[in-house]
C-alpha cells in the first residue's frame, strides 16, 4: 500500500429509512485531483460531510494520513489539514471579503496582521485581489464560490473537499475558476472535487469516482468512467443506456 | 490606530469634564450613562461580537453585586478586593452558563430564553437564602472613602465607572484585532462555516459569555457601592438585562462605539421626555419606546451604523468630485 491521504472504509449513513450512503471506501492519494460525480440525490454532498465530520457515520471508518479521524470534529480535520467549502457558499456576510479569508487564514497564524497579509495572498490565488474591501454580501454567485475556495484555501490544507464550485456559473466564469482550481492541485494541495460540470471533470480529473444511490458504482480515470454501462445506466436510467448502446453498435 | 486615539481622547474628556461642572443633576446624568454604556459593552461582546443574544444578563450583574456586598458584609473584605472577586465570579458563571448552553448547541431564542430562566433561578433563589438577605435584600454600611470605594460626590463614581468603561473599549477594540474576536464574528455569521475552518464554537462562545460576564459583574459590584443597597429584584430582575441590550442594540451591535452612544442617546432621550411630561405620568415611557420601535426598524444596525453609512455617502461622494 503506498501512503494514502485519506482513506474511507465502508462508511455507512441513513437518514430514516434512506440509505444515502452505503458502504462507501475509498483511498484518497496525495497529490492527486480527483472527482466525486453521481446523479442528483446521490449522496454526495453526505459523503463529504461524512470526510469532513459534518455528519458522522452509522459504521464505517474515516482515516486521515493514518489516523483515526471517525469521530473527529471538523475543527480537529481542519487543524489536521482537511478543509472544505459548502455547495451553498456560507460567506461571513457582514464581513469584507479580506476579513472572510483571514478567519481560515487564522487557523495557523495567530497574529491578526498575519492572518491579513496571508488573507491578500491568497485573494491573489483565487482572483479575488480586486475584491479585497467589498463586503462579502456584495459579491456575484462566481465572486461569492471563489470566496468559498479562497477561506478554505487560506487554512493551508493537504486536502481540499470542494462540493461544486462551478455549480451555478456561466460558461465563461466556469473557464475562468478551472485554472484556479488546478493550479492549487500543482501548488501540491490534493483535491476532491464534487462536479456536476464534465468540462471541469475531463478536464481536471486524473481519477472519477462515481457514486449513485449511496454506493460506489465505479471508478476509474474520466475516460474509462464516462465509458461504463454502470455509470451510463445510472445517469440515464436502464431503458435509455440500452438504447444508446444498441445505436452505438448498429452505427459500428 | 483612530481608534485607540479616539479612546485616549474619550478617557481624557472623561478625566477632564466632570472638573468643570459642579451640577449634581449632571454629574448624575454622567454617572448613569457610563454604568448603563458598561452594560451596553458588557452585553455587546457576547450579543455584538459573537451573536449569542442573552435576555438575563442580570444573571451576571447580580452575582457579581451580591459578590461584592457578600465579601464586604460578610468577610470583612477590602471593596476594591471584593471588586475584582465579583469580575471574577461573574466571568466564571459566565463560562460555566455557556459551558451548560453552547455545547449542547443552544442558540438564538433557545439560548436567550435560557439565560433569561437562569437569571430568573438565581432572583428566587436569592429571596429564599438568608446570607443573600433574602427579600429585603443587603444594605451596604455607610463609610465614605477611596479605601472604601464609596465617595461622597459623584465624581469619585464617574472616575471608576470611566475607567471600566475605557476597559471595555480596549477590549472590544482589541477583540476586533485579534483571532479570538475574528473566531467571534465568524461563528455569529456563520457558524458552519466557521467550523470548516477549524473553529471550535463552544470554546469561542464560552470566551465570550465568559468576558461579558466579567464586565457585567463589574457593572454590579459598583451598582452596589454608588447605592449601597441591593436585592433579588434589582440584582437578578429583568430591567438590567433589559437595559444592557437595548443599549447595545440601540447603539449599534458588534460596534465598538456603539454602547457608549446608545447609552448616552438613551439617558437624554428618557430624561428629556421626563421633564417634558413629568406631568402626565406615563407619557415618557410610551415616547422612549416609540423611539426605540422606530431605531429598530430604521437604523437596524444602531445609531453607530447611522454614522457608518453617512460616512460612507461622505466618502463616495468625494471620491466623484
Amino acid at each position: 500500500m503506498t501512503e494514502v491521504l485519506l482513506r474511507a472504509q465502508n462508511v455507512s449513513r441513513a437518514f430514516g429509512g434512506l440509505q444515502a450512503v452505503d458502504q462507501v471506501s475509498m483511498a484518497i492519494e496525495p497529490g492527486t485531483l480527483s472527482a466525486l460525480i453521481g446523479p442528483n440525490g446521490a449522496g454526495k454532498t453526505t459523503l463529504f460531510a461524512l470526510l469532513s465530520g459534518f455528519i458522522l457515520p452509522d459504521a464505517g471508518q474515516v482515516h486521515f494520513l493514518g489516523q483515526d479521524i471517525t469521530r473527529w470534529t471538523p475543527a480537529d480535520r481542519a487543524e489536521a489539514g482537511l478543509a472544505r467549502t459548502f455547495q451553498i457558499v456560507q460567506p461571513f456576510a457582514g464581513q469584507t471579503v479580506r476579513e472572510n479569508i483571514a478567519v481560515g487564514a487564522h487557523l495557523r497564524r495567530r497574529a491578526r496582521s498575519q492572518a491579513l497579509a496571508h488573507a491578500e495572498l491568497v485573494a491573489q490565488q483565487v482572483g479575488l485581489s480586486d475584491q479585497l474591501d467589498k463586503p462579502a454580501a456584495d459579491l456575484t454567485v462566481a465572486g461569492r464560490k471563489r470566496l468559498e475556495l479562497a477561506r478554505a484555501l487560506a487554512t493551508d490544507p493537504k486536502l481540499l473537499l470542494l462540493d461544486e464550485v462551478l455549480a451555478g456559473l456561466n460558461p465563461q466564469e466556469v473557464a475562468e475558476v478551472i485554472p484556479v482550481v488546478s493550479s492549487i492541485a500543482q501548488s501540491g494541495v490534493t483535491v476532491l472535487m464534487i462536479e456536476h460540470v464534465m468540462q471541469a471533470v475531463m478536464n481536471l480529473a486524473e481519477h472519477v469516482w462515481v457514486l449513485s444511490q449511496g454506493r460506489l458504482i465505479a471508478q476509474g480515470t474520466p475516460g474509462e468512467v464516462t465509458s461504463n454501462t454502470a455509470v451510463i445506466e445510472a445517469y440515464l436510467g436502464a431503458s435509455a443506456a440500452k438504447r444508446l448502446q444498441a445505436k452505438v453498435s448498429g452505427h459500428g | 490606530m483612530n481608534d485607540l486615539r479616539g479612546i485616549a481622547l474619550f478617557a481624557l474628556a472623561g478625566l477632564a469634564l466632570p472638573i468643570f461642572i459642579d451640577s449634581g443633576v449632571w454629574l448624575n446624568f454622567i454617572m448613569m450613562t457610563l454604568y448603563a454604556a458598561l452594560l451596553g459593552q458588557a452585553w455587546n461582546i457576547l450579543g455584538g461580537l459573537a451573536g449569542q443574544f442573552s435576555f438575563g444578563h442580570a444573571l451576571f450583574f447580580g452575582f457579581g453585586a451580591y459578590a461584592q456586598a457578600i465579601c464586604q458584609m460578610q468577610a470583612g473584605w477590602n471593596p476594591w478586593a471584593a471588586l475584582l472577586v465579583s469580575i471574577g465570579l461573574a466571568a466564571a458563571v459566565g463560562a460555566a452558563v455557556g459551558a451548560m448552553t453552547f455545547r449542547y448547541g443552544l442558540k438564538g431564542s433557545y439560548f436567550a430564553l435560557v439565560t433569561l430562566a437562569f437569571a430568573e433561578v438565581c432572583r428566587i433563589l436569592a429571596v429564599s437564602f438568608k446570607f443573600t438577605g433574602g427579600g429585603v435584600g443587603l444594605m451596604l454600611p455607610l463609610k465614605q472613602s477611596v479605601a472604601n470605594l464609596q465617595f461622597p460626590s459623584k465624581l469619585g463614581f464617574i472616575y471608576v465607572l470611566l475607567a471600566l468603561v475605557v476597559i471595555a473599549l480596549l477590549t472590544t477594540w482589541w477583540l476586533k484585532r485579534s483571532r479570538l474576536g475574528a473566531y467571534m464574528q465568524a461563528v455569529r455569521d456563520n457558524e458552519e462555516a466557521a467550523r470548516a475552518v477549524g473553529v471550535r464554537p463552544t470554546q469561542v462562545k464560552v470566551w465570550a459569555i465568559a468576558l461579558s460576564g466579567a464586565f457585567m459583574g463589574a457593572a454590579g459590584a459598583i451598582y452596589v457601592q454608588i447605592f449601597q443597597y441591593i436585592d433579588p429584584g434589582i440584582a437578578f430582575g429583568p430591567h438590567v438585562s433589559v437595559e444592557a441590550l437595548v443599549t447595545a442594540i440601540v447603539g449599534g451591535m458588534g460596534s465598538l462605539w456603539g454602547p457608549l452612544l446608545g447609552a448616552l442617546i438613551l439617558h437624554t432621550l428618557s430624561d428629556l421626555t421626563r421633564n417634558l411630561f413629568g406631568a402626565l405620568p406615563g407619557v415618557n415611557l410610551v415616547i422612549y419606546g416609540a423611539v426605540l420601535v422606530l431605531i429598530v426598524m430604521f437604523a437596524p444596525r444602531g445609531i453607530a451604523g447611522i454614522g457608518a453609512s453617512v460616512r460612507k455617502v461622505w466618502r463616495q461622494g468625494a471620491k466623484h468630485d
